[in-house]
């Protein structure tokens, strides 16, 4: 039961990435040119929403499905992780033209070189997994 | 249901991801897809290379549906929901993309210099896209999360961390598109 909610949820975010091309290398190419709204609204309209509906579960009181407790983890305080972080995923997002979402969506929707991409972020995720002790937090 | 065929409008994807978030939130899960890299990466053995991917993956495994099903949904969105896919882009950034070399800018839905299979025997090509993609998994585990993680969960729940993350989302983005493209196509 559990892994057909997942499934399901993964299945609609994945027609979700495809249809509104979020998925689509040339939208993120005209999102960092300011070109077009598209992506800025869908990336504030599901902001605005989001931050109504956490604010409505927490003050609410809101429990999961199965009767638990919603919890939200606080990020912990950094500047240069987040920084520095998010500038190397910034650089590679560009070039890929794919954040992990739509890498994952890219696949079904038959594009074999996205393969690549994959591999070359698993290894991106290892190489950090290796250097961590010696970066900057 | 005609619309359905078409690219969604921006106001219809928005709300279907804050639906998705709220989803997962009721099942007791976190959005947030990169964390499933470092899975990828555990069940592969690189536990036995860094302590970093010591964990028993079998507890991210409910994330590894979802993006199983995202991959079931890319299938879906191609093959079933769409007619044409060419993305209609602004002209301005087909004139852009042209200069660049990408003639198939307005036509496709991925750029076919990067994302077709004859992509594969290109040297360029596959050095592009391995480079981009190490810098998406070295960057979303530096700043603990990507555009799911961070620019939706995390700014949804007003964390400072996380517009932090996505401002340097952005500085990286711009700096790719405006200073390096120019010498790399």
């Amino acid at each position: 039961m559990r892994t057909v909610s997942y499934l399901s949820i993964g299945i609609l975010f994945g027609i979700t990435m495809f249809k509104s091309e979020a998925a689509s290398w040339f939208r993120i190419y005209e999102m960092f040119k300011f070109d077009s709204f598209h992506m800025y609204g869908i990336i504030g309209s599901a902001l605005i929403i989001g931050i109504v509906m956490v604010q409505f579960i927490k003050r609410k009181n809101i429990k999961s499905f199965n009767g638990e407790p919603i919890n939200f983890t606080p990020k912990e305080k950094s500047f240069s992780r987040y920084m520095y972080g998010g500038i190397i995923f910034g650089l590679g997002w560009a070039l890929a033209g794919a954040c992990p979402g739509p890498m994952f969506t890219l696949v079904g929707a038959g594009y074999v070189p996205i393969l690549v991409v994959i591999l070359g972020s698993m290894l991106g995720t290892f190489l950090y997994g290796l250097l961590r002790d010696k970066l900057p937090h | 249901m005609q619309w359905i065929f078409e690219p969604w409008p921006w106001y219809v994807a928005g709300p279907m991801i804050a639906l998705i978030m709220f989803l997962l939130l009721m099942v007791d899960k976190n959005f947030g897809m990169s964390s499933n890299l470092r899975t990828m990466c555990t069940i592969s053995g690189a536990g036995d290379k860094a302590d970093f991917f010591k964990f028993d993956w079998k507890e991210k495994r409910w994330n590894l549906i979802v993006a199983f099903g995202a991959a079931i949904g890319g299938f879906i969105g191609a093959y079933l929901l769409s007619g044409d896919t060419a993305v209609a882009i602004q002209p301005e950034t087909i004139s852009d993309l042209q200069t660049l070399g990408f003639d198939s800018a307005g036509k496709a839905y991925l750029p076919t210099e990067l994302y077709d299979l004859n992509a594969l025997t290109d040297f360029k090509s596959m050095v592009i896209l391995a480079i981009g993609g190490i810098l998406v998994g070295f960057g979303a585990r530096y700043a603990g999360g990507c555009t799911s993680g961070h620019a939706i969960s995390g700014l949804s729940n007003l964390q400072l961390p996380s517009l932090i993350a996505v401002i340097g989302f952005f500085i990286g983005g711009l700096a790719m598109i405006h200073f390096i493209f120019p010498l790399i196509f």
